[in-house]
């Protein structure tokens, strides 16, 4: 289990300094989205766009609702993590009481067999 | 990955919409399948969908000074084949091509084919090549997710290339010069997504094995169900 938290704060650590670093080494460039650079650059070669959106939402407000799927997202995203670990736990509570009496090892042993897989499966 | 509203003449907005269609729809009647036949995958369904909703929300620096989105399609394409993120994708696109104003209608043929298609499709390609050359569930599913995400982006160059042409180098030089501006951008994103799929499946592998097993992401860990929590 340590190791595995080990691994899981090294992981986190490597992503927020894959785009950490960019912004430390070169702070001064714009970092536009590509999207939009694409655009600009067919716009110079005098494309017109043929259609517009309906509704285009200002920059503050577009911030907002990108936000605002990002929370979407996350929120439904930790519900389910949550909803199974805490599933895992309860099994393992249950299964931790109902063979209390006979034999103190069985536990010791579910807890490995649900945490071993994962652990070779990261070699 | 998102070519705006407009900006695909129309014969390749038609033709990229027709392209899409067959696979969103044959992805929705997938997910309806996974729903009905298996009701107990929802939840990690959800999870999946919720994978792209929120990494595709978010806009990340990368070396090249600009900045770009990661798709999020892969785990969802690993762990129930890629024909339900073409729908949850389209879902995604829909969403920011009416509320964001990112992407469009007139051009979500074309985005969903790259997004929601393509990407999901190349990343599933890699995650089985990687899984049947030996190596283990999670370094499988960073090469998986990562390619998921450059693969789209890698789609998207191609369709620009196809509708505008260089005036002089034709089509090659187009492709090369939006591989350019997506490509080199995209790879430290697709690092990282990859990176966070690794940390998404870690989660799963611990608290959702018997989903992961019954959806043949994992082998049983042990036939005789001594340990098994459930």
């Amino acid at each position: 289990m340590k190791r595995s938290a080990l691994v899981t704060a090294l992981i986190v650590v490597t992503v927020v300094a894959l785009f950490a670093v960019p912004l430390i080494v070169n702070p001064g460039a714009g970092y536009g989205g590509a999207d939009g650079r694409v655009t600009e650059e067919l716009e110079a070669d005098g494309y017109e766009p043929w259609f517009d959106s309906f509704f285009s939402p200002a920059g503050e407000t577009e911030s907002g609702l990108f936000a605002l799927q990002a929370a979407l997202g996350g929120g439904v995203l930790g519900y389910v993590l949550g909803r199974l670990r805490g599933r895992r736990a309860a099994a393992e509570a249950a299964t931790a009481t109902a063979t209390a009496e006979p034999a103190t090892a069985e536990p010791a042993t579910a807890t490995p067999a649900t945490t071993t897989p994962a652990e070779t499966d990261q070699r | 990955m998102h070519i705006a509203e407009g900006f695909l003449p129309p014969a390749h907005a038609i033709g990229w919409t027709v392209a899409a269609a067959p696979f969103v729809a044959h992805g929705a009647r997938a997910v309806v399948t996974e729903v009905r036949e298996n009701p107990e995958s929802t939840l990690l369904l959800g999870a999946a969908g919720a994978f792209t909703f929120v990494l595709s929300a978010i806009k990340l620096p990368s070396v090249t000074g600009s900045s770009s989105h990661p798709t999020g399609t892969g785990p969802g394409a690993i762990l129930f084949r890629p024909p339900v993120m073409a729908l949850l994708g389209t879902v995604v696109l829909l969403f920011q091509a009416l509320l964001l104003a990112h992407g469009g209608l007139t051009t979500l043929g074309a985005n969903a084919f790259a997004f929601a298609v393509v990407g999901p499709w190349a990343g599933y390609g890699a995650y089985r090549l990687t899984r049947a050359a030996g190596a283990g569930l999670l370094p499988a599913v960073f090469v998986g997710v990562a390619l998921a995400d450059l693969a789209t982006y890698l789609m998207t160059s191609l369709q620009l290339a196809l509708a505008f042409p260089d005036a002089t180098s034709g089509f090659v030089g187009a492709l090369a010069k939006f591989l350019a501006v997506f490509a080199l951008t995209q790879v430290p994103l697709a690092i990282g997504e990859g990176l966070l799929g690794v940390l998404l499946f870690r989660v799963l592998t611990r608290n959702a094995r018997p989903e992961l097993e019954r959806l043949g992401v994992l082998e049983p860990a042990t036939p005789t169900t001594a340990g098994s929590p459930l």
